[in-house]
């Protein structure tokens, strides 16, 4: 069972796109090992999920569970503050205490 | 080089909005984004709602509607008060709705750079799957509340506007302003939709709100200039007052009407001119009243209809006076030959009125219109207002062969002119006159024909008197001057005599 499931939304492969692909990849990768749920979705191919989830920017990441929703907006470049728009917060993180 | 470049010719697509299409001359741009911004409460949704509603009932366009600010569901029950039923015009996918309003118990983070794509994505999403021809953006100013990066926005918002305008369809994008007289609109938005700008006013003058909209800009095409009044009406929406040009259209036929009263009709020339307007002056209780019974009666002695719009007196008092004077308006009015409306002038708004006159008119198509009296109208109302209010029931039957006879009260007992006069002259084309005059210690009645536009007329200055079968009129006051002033004197027969001298060919009064 995957404990966090977020939902990428993007608006075609621009660099801004794939750059914020790789970005919530290492995140996962590096923070949320095994106990993730990740899907990316093109919001120009599938504009009516954009629709249901009330996108209006790009990219977006929706952490959809656990409840409540969070939104994180922008190409995600900096872990940190990702991990925490999404609030998720990682045990063990050695990092976390230099980035307050 | 430029020479050379074929001009393009910006199409027109009408939208549908009461006299809006008069103003912009063919209506909005076809295929641009149009800027409506306006102050809180200056009615841009409605003016915005009424154009995908107005595309869907008259043109079987259907719309977009993309709203920032409020909940669909908000919009769906405040222009259910417009008669306006969007659920049904969804349900037959005539109206689509994009929710981009922000979800308060939601919070958005924002890291890096970002883009609206998702947002164009699910515009032109809902576009194609009805196939849209109009889209509203409203208000796009909410969105600078959500997104802090105003800069951003307005770059993100020129690339929604451009991606609107390559699918061809015309758009509105409704924007705040803060001042009535200021800026176009908050948040530098006009930088970017500077094709077309409309402004919707509502100004405190006078004490009173007044509406307006103006077409600031139609790059590339043509518009009427200026401030143009309007009103909002529950079941019917926004109605634009077109009120220019009136002025200078003047009557155009010849055929002649009777007033009511034969020895009037032979001042006059032979009778008023069917679509004309007559301005009836005269201080309370000289029998103003009465020539406009006269003119019902005349017009339904002659098989017309006539609609009697009454400001002053309640409808039964004005049934007994018709009756005191030869004409049953009651019988009139079962026979369909006469449409009585009493209001207080307080009762609504002049332009309320405006909208009331014009469905009148139009359900009840009368051959003549009397206002008895305009004065009851002036009372409320700014001196631009009134005018536009005047301008706007004449614009109404100029174009129709109506007779209309407006009454006007003067403020002082004998002589004077009313504010109303100077105001409208220039509108009326007949001006008929009724003056008090004391003389020997006696108060005598006075009827003069002032202005008769396009004919001879009587230019004497007549004794009348009122009985049971309504208005007489005799013979000129021969030695007396001064009435219309208010002081008549008595000439004596060699001031007559040197008067005749002055004018040889005598013209004196």
């Amino acid at each position: 069972m995957s404990e966090f499931v977020l939902k990428l939304y993007v608006a075609g492969r621009t660099p801004r796109s794939e750059q914020s692909i790789r970005h919530i990849r290492e995140i996962c990768d590096r923070d949320l090992l095994g106990r993730y749920h990740l899907v990316v979705i093109d919001v120009l191919e599938r504009p009516q999920l954009a629709e249901n989830e009330k996108i209006l920017a790009t990219p977006t990441v929706v952490r959809e569970l656990p409840l409540p929703l969070r939104r994180v907006v922008g190409d995600l470049s900096n872990h940190e503050r990702v991990l925490i728009g999404l609030d998720i917060s990682i045990p063990n993180d050695e990092e976390r205490g230099e980035s307050e | 080089m430029m020479e050379t470049m074929p001009i393009a010719v910006v199409e027109k697509l009408e939208t549908g909005i009461p006299g809006f299409d008069f103003i912009s001359e063919g209506g909005l741009p076809r295929g641009r984004t149009v800027l409506v911004s306006g102050s809180a409460g200056s009615g841009k949704t409605i003016f915005a709602s009424q154009f995908l509603v107005e595309g869907v009932q008259k043109h079987d366009e259907a719309g977009v509607f993309v709203t920032f600010e409020e909940h669909p569901r908000d919009i769906r029950r405040n222009v259910g008060t417009f008669g306006w039923n969007f659920s049904e015009l969804e349900a037959k996918k005539k109206i689509v709705f994009v929710d981009a309003a922000p979800d308060p118990a939601e919070e958005i983070t924002v890291i890096g750079d970002y883009d609206f794509g998702a947002l164009l994505a699910r515009i032109e999403h809902a576009i194609r799957k009805i196939g849209a021809k109009r889209v509203v953006l409203d208000s796009v100013g909410a969105i600078f509340g959500h997104f802090f990066d105003g800069h951003r926005v307005r770059h993100e918002l020129f690339r929604i506007a451009t991606g609107l305008r390559e699918m061809g369809v015309t758009a509105i994008l409704t924007a705040e302003r803060v001042d009535e007289y200021g800026e176009i609109a908050r948040h530098g938005i006009e930088e970017f939709v500077a094709d077309a700008v409309i402004i919707l006013r509502n100004v405190l003058e006078e004490e009173k709100r007044r509406r307006t909209i103006e077409i600031l800009k139609f790059r590339g095409t043509s518009h009427r200039k200026g401030e143009y009044p309007f009103t909002i009406v529950p079941n019917e929406g926004l109605i634009v007052i077109p009120i220019s040009a009136v002025e200078l259209k003047q009557r155009s036929g010849d055929t002649r009407v009777t007033s009511g009263n034969s020895q009037l009709d032979a001042m006059c020339g032979g009778g008023l001119f069917r679509d004309s307007i007559i301005l009836v002056s005269g201080a309370t209780g000289t029998g103003k009243t009465l020539l406009g019974t006269h003119f019902v009666d005349g017009g339904a002695a002659a098989g017309e209809r006539c609609l009697l719009l009454a400001y002053e007196e309640s409808r039964e008092q004005l049934g007994r006076n018709a009756i005191g004077w030869g004409t049953d308006f009651d019988r009139l009015e079962h026979e369909g030959q006469l449409r009585v409306v009493c209001e207080y002038p307080e009762s609504a708004s002049l332009e309320d009125h405006l909208v009331r006159i014009k469905n009148h008119i139009e359900d009840f198509n009368p051959h003549r219109i009397a206002i008895d009296s305009l004065s009851a109208m002036e009372r409320m109302s700014t001196t631009r207002g009134f005018r536009e209010f005047v301008l706007g029931v004449t614009s109404f039957i100029k174009d129709k062969e109506v007779t209309g006879l407006f009454t006007s009260t003067t403020p002082t007992l004998t002589g004077g002119t009313s504010v109303t006069e100077a105001h409208i002259s220039s509108i009326t084309d007949s001006i008929i006159l009724l003056r008090y005059v004391e003389l020997y210690g006696e108060m005598k009645r006075a009827i003069t024909v002032l202005k008769m536009r396009g004919s001879e007329h009587d230019k004497d200055i007549r004794e009348f008197r009122i009985d049971g079968n309504g208005m007489h009129i005799g013979s000129p006051f021969r030695n007396v001057a001064g009435i219309l002033a208010g002081n008549p004197m008595q000439i004596t027969a060699s001031e007559m005599e040197r008067l005749d001298q002055m004018f040889p060919e005598g013209t004196a009064l």
